[in-house]
C-alpha cells in the first residue's frame, strides 16, 4: 500500500475548498426554512439569496435567473424536459430535440427518454475527431424546418475528453430562429471563462462538486423569459420551476465554492494546464505509442479544459491500467460510462471516431487545484510497467 | 501472495476472499461480468450476474476491506460457454455449462488475465479441497461437506491451473460458512443458493433455446416414439428441450402397456425423433469419454477399490474400471462401469475419482446400454 493517494480524477468531483466547507458547517447548525415567515426563516432565505447574488455575479447572470436543483443531472433533465413540454406545449409542431453525440448522460439519457416516451424527434448532431460539434451539421438540420425545433442542448466541455464547444457559434446559428440553447457547463466552470450572458445561452448547468463545493447541490441557470414546464412539483420554490425546501448549508457551500473557482479561474488555468501538458509530453516519452485524445494541446487552452489528459495506450484495456494504477496509490478513470460496472466502450471516443478497439484503450487523468508537480511525477515513474503489465494481461 | 477473488455477489464466494485476506494474502475481488446486457440474465438473488449481485460482491469487499472491480468478461463467455451450450443442444447432447465456464473462463481466460496482471492465484467459493501430494503435485479432493461438493464441476482444471487456484471453503460445510458470513457482517449470508444456468433468465430451458437457437435449432417439433414398438406416442416442440433420462414434461396421452412410467432413452436430432422407454432401459454399464483432462500426470489404468466415477453434478459415485487410450490428440477414456447407472447423457462429463482425490475428467461421447 502506498502511503499518499495520487488523485487525478478531479473531472469525477474534486475536493471541497476550505471556503465552502466554512460556509456550509457555519450554517449546518442553524434552523430555518428559507419559506417560513419569522426570523429565522428570513435568516435563511437571506442565505439562499445571497448566495444566488454571488453566484449570478460569478457566471454573469441576473440573481432571478438561478434555479438551486439537487445538481449537475436534475438541472440536464429540468432544462431539457423542461424546456421541450414549454416549447412544446405552445406550439405543437416543435417536437425536434438538437443535441450532440458527445454529451453526458444526463443529457443523451433525457432526449432518449423523451423520444421514447414523448415523441420528441432527437437529432444526435455529429463531432469532429478533436470531438468539436459539427456546426454545419447544426446549421442544417436547424435550417430544414426551425420551427419543429424545441430545444437545442449543446456541453460547454466534454467531460471525458475535455473538448470545449463552440457555444457562441452555436447560438449564432439557433439564436436567430427564437430556439432556445441549453449547455452543460458542469466541467467548465471555474476551469474557463464562463459568461452566461455574454455567451447569450438561454439555460446552464453548474454543479456543485465539480468546483470545490458540495456535492448534491447544483443549479440551472434560466433566462426569465423562457418558459419552463416544472418536473418537480410541490411547494413552488424557485419560481415554481423547482419545488422542495432548499438546502442552505449546501447552497451556501456551493456560492462560496463558485465565488473562489470564478475568481481564480485564470490562475489556476495556467498551473493546471502547465501541469497537464508536463503529464501528457512525459507519460508520452515512457509510452511512446500513447496519444492524446480530443483537441490537441494549445498552450493558450481555448480548445480543451486545462485538466484534463485523456491519453489512449493502444494494446491496453483500460479497466487493467485503471486497476494497476489503483494499486500503485494513482487515481484516475477510463471515462467510460459504466452500468453494473461493465465498462463500455464510450460514446464520445466512438463519436469521435475510433472504434470499439481502440475506445477501450484510454484513461483519464483530470488534474485540479490539489495537483502538484509530484502527481504527475507518480504518474510518469509508474506508467511504463503499469502500460507494459496491462500489454501482457491482453495477450 | 497477491490472489484474486472471483466475487459471485453470493455467500460462498464473499466468505472465500475474506477467509483469503485473513490468510495474509493480498486481495483484490473482482466480479466477472459476464452479459453485457445484465438484465437478460437472472433477476433477483438467485443468479450470478445481475446488477443487484453486482453490488453486492461489492459491499463484501467493502466489508473485508479489499479493493474490487468489475470484469467484463461477456465477450468470452458468450463465444466460449452459450454458444458451446447452444451447439450442444442443437446436437442433442446436454451440456454443462458451469464446468466449461471454469474450464474456460474462470480458471482460464480470468486466471490468465489475473497472472499477467501480477497476481499468484486465484480464489473461488467452490467447495473442493487441495493439497500438495507426496510427489509435489496439486492433489484436489472432494469438499468436506458431501452435499456441497464441487469437485465435479472442476475436475476439468489440470495442474497447472490448480498451483494458482485456492478454495478456502473446501474444509468447511455450509452451515458454518453462512455462519461465519453472519459474523463477518457479510450481507449476502442469507442469500439463497444460486442453482441452474445464470444466463437462462427464468429457468425454461427449452423456451430459451428455442428463442436462441432459431434456424439453428435441427428441429421445432417432432415424434416421441416409444423405442421398443416404433409406435409414435406424442410430439415434441424440439429436441434440444429433452435430456435422455427426463421423465417429465413428455405428456404421452397413451399409457404403457406394462403402467410404468416412461423416459427418453435417445434423442435424433436430424430425424427429429425422442425415442422413450422403461427406466431400465435407461442402464448404462459402460461409457466412452473424449477430450480428457487431468488433474495432474496422465493415468494408463485405473482399477480397484476406490476408483469411481461421477457422472453429473451432485450424482453418485460408480464404482468404475478406467482405460486411458495412449496420450495424443485422440486420447480417449474407456470407463466400465461396475454399478450401473441410469440416464447417462452424452455432453455431461464423467469425471474421475481415486477415494477423494479427483483424477481427470473427460466429456461424455457415447454410452454402451444393457441389450433390450
Amino acid at each position: 500500500m502506498t502511503s499518499r493517494t495520487v488523485y487525478l480524477d478531479h473531472a469525477a468531483t474534486t475536493p471541497m475548498v476550505p471556503a465552502a466547507v466554512e460556509a456550509m458547517t457555519a450554517r449546518m447548525l442553524e434552523v430555518g426554512n428559507p419559506s417560513s415567515l419569522h426570523a429565522s426563516g428570513r435568516q435563511a432565505r437571506r442565505v439562499v439569496e445571497e448566495s444566488r447574488e454571488t453566484i449570478a455575479q460569478a457566471v454573469g447572470c441576473r440573481p432571478g435567473e438561478v434555479v438551486f436543483t439537487s445538481g449537475g443531472t436534475e438541472a440536464d433533465n429540468l432544462a431539457v424536459k423542461g424546456v421541450f413540454w414549454a416549447r412544446r406545449g405552445a406550439d405543437p409542431r416543435r417536437t425536434r430535440v438538437l443535441t450532440t453525440a458527445i454529451e453526458h448522460h444526463a443529457v443523451l439519457d433525457t432526449v432518449h427518454w423523451l423520444e421514447e416516451h414523448e415523441g420528441a424527434e432527437v437529432e444526435l448532431l455529429p463531432v469532429d475527431s478533436h470531438g468539436v460539434l459539427d456546426l454545419d451539421a447544426l446549421r442544417a438540420s436547424v435550417g430544414r424546418d426551425p420551427a419543429s425545433v424545441a430545444v437545442v442542448s449543446v456541453m460547454w466541455a466534454n467531460n471525458e475528453v475535455g473538448t470545449l464547444q463552440p457555444l457562441e457559434e452555436v447560438v449564432a446559428v439557433v439564436g436567430p430562429h427564437g430556439i432556445p440553447v441549453h449547455t452543460d457547463a458542469v466541467q467548465a466552470v471555474g476551469q474557463v471563462p464562463v459568461d452566461f450572458a455574454r455567451t447569450g445561452v438561454d439555460a446552464l448547468t453548474l454543479t456543485g462538486h465539480k468546483l470545490g463545493g458540495p456535492c448534491g447541490v447544483g443549479a440551472l441557470v434560466v433566462r426569465r423569459e423562457l418558459g419552463v414546464t416544472p418536473i418537480v412539483h410541490g411547494g413552488g420554490q424557485e419560481r415554481d420551476i423547482r419545488s422542495g425546501t432548499l438546502d442552505v448549508p449546501a447552497i451556501a457551500g456551493f456560492a462560496a465554492a463558485v465565488e473562489l473557482a470564478v475568481k481564480n479561474q485564470a490562475e489556476h488555468a495556467a498551473r493546471v494546464f502547465a501541469l497537464r501538458d508536463d503529464l501528457v509530453r512525459r507519460v508520452v516519452e515512457q509510452v511512446p505509442d500513447a496519444h492524446l485524445h480530443g483537441a490537441p494541446l494549445d498552450g493558450a487552452a481555448t480548445g480543451r479544459l486545462p485538466g484534463n489528459a485523456h491519453l489512449g495506450f493502444p494494446g491496453c484495456e483500460g479497466d487493467s491500467l485503471l486497476m494497476l494504477l489503483d494499486a500503485r496509490g494513482i487515481e484516475c478513470s477510463t471515462g467510460s460510462a459504466c452500468s453494473a460496472g461493465v465498462p463500455q466502450a464510450s460514446h464520445v471516443l466512438l463519436a469521435m471516431g475510433c472504434d470499439e478497439e481502440s475506445a477501450r484503450h484510454s484513461l483519464r487523468f483530470s488534474l485540479g487545484h490539489t495537483s502538484t508537480a509530484a502527481d504527475v511525477d507518480a504518474v510518469v515513474e509508474a506508467i511504463a510497467p503499469v502500460v507494459e503489465r496491462a500489454r501482457a494481461a491482453r495477450a | 501472495m497477491r490472489v484474486l477473488a472471483a466475487m459471485s455477489g453470493g455467500v460462498d464466494s464473499a466468505v472465500a476472499a475474506a477467509r483469503a485476506a485473513e490468510a495474509g494474502h493480498e486481495v483484490t475481488g473482482v466480479h466477472l461480468a459476464l452479459s453485457r446486457n445484465p438484465a437478460s440474465y437472472r433477476t433477483g438473488a438467485r443468479g450470478c450476474c445481475t446488477i443487484e449481485d453486482s453490488n453486492d460482491a461489492r459491499r463484501a469487499a467493502d466489508v473485508i476491506g479489499i479493493p474490487f472491480y468489475v470484469w467484463d468478461m461477456s465477450d468470452r463467455f458468450h463465444e466460449d460457454v452459450v454458444e458451446d451450450f447452444m451447439d450442444e443442444y442443437a446436437a442433442g447432447r446436454t451440456p454443462n455449462p458451469c464446468l466449461r465456464c471454469n474450464e474456460k473462463i474462470k480458471f482460464a481466460a480470468v486466471l490468465d488475465r489475473a497472472l499477467a496482471l501480477g497476481f499468484d492465484a486465484v480464489a473461488t467459493g467452490h467447495y473442493a479441497q487441495l493439497r500438495t501430494g507426496a510427489d509435489g503435485l496439486v492433489e484436489m479432493h472432494r469438499a468436506v461437506d458431501g452435499g456441497k461438493d464441487q469437485s465435479y464441476v472442476l475436475g476439468v482444471l489440470d495442474q497447472e491451473q490448480l498451483r494458482h487456484s485456492l478454495f478456502p471453503l473446501g474444509d468447511t460445510p455450509k452451515a458454518l460458512v453462512r455462519e461465519e458470513a453472519a459474523r463477518r457482517g457479510l450481507l449476502v449470508a442469507d442469500k439463497p443458493d444460486s442453482h441452474d444456468i445464470c444466463f437462462v433468465a427464468d429457468g425454461d430451458n427449452a423456451g430459451w433455446l428455442r428463442e436462441k437457437l432459431g434456424d439453428r435449432a435441427p428441429n421445432h417439433g417432432g415424434d416421441i416414439v416409444d423405442d421398443a414398438t416404433g409406435e409414435v406416442l406424442g410430439q415434441h416442440g424440439g429436441t434440444y428441450g429433452y435430456t435422455i433420462g427426463q421423465r417429465k414434461g413428455l405428456r404421452i396421452g397413451t399409457p404403457a402397456p406394462d403402467g410404468k412410467p416412461r423416459f427418453v432413452l435417445d434423442i435424433e436430432p436430424v430425424a427429429g425423433t425422442v425415442r422413450v422407454g422403461p427406466r431400465e432401459r435407461l442402464a448404462v454399464t459402460g461409457l466412452r469419454g473424449i477430450r480428457p483432462r487431468w488433474c495432474g500426470t496422465v493415468p494408463g489404468t485405473l482399477e480397484g477399490p476406490g476408483v469411481t466415477v461421477q457422472l453429473r453434478a451432485h450424482g453418485d459415485e460408480h464404482r468404475a474400471r478406467v482405460v486411458v487410450t495412449p496420450d495424443g490428440p485422440d486420447t480417449e477414456v474407456e470407463v466400465e462401469l461396475l454399478d450401473p447407472a441410469y440416464g447417462i447423457a452424452p455432453g455431461q462429463a464423467v469425471v474421475v475419482y481415486d477415494g477423494t482425490r479427483v483424477v481427470g475428467s473427460a466429456t461424455i461421447a457415447a454410452t454402451e446400454r444393457v441389450p433390450a
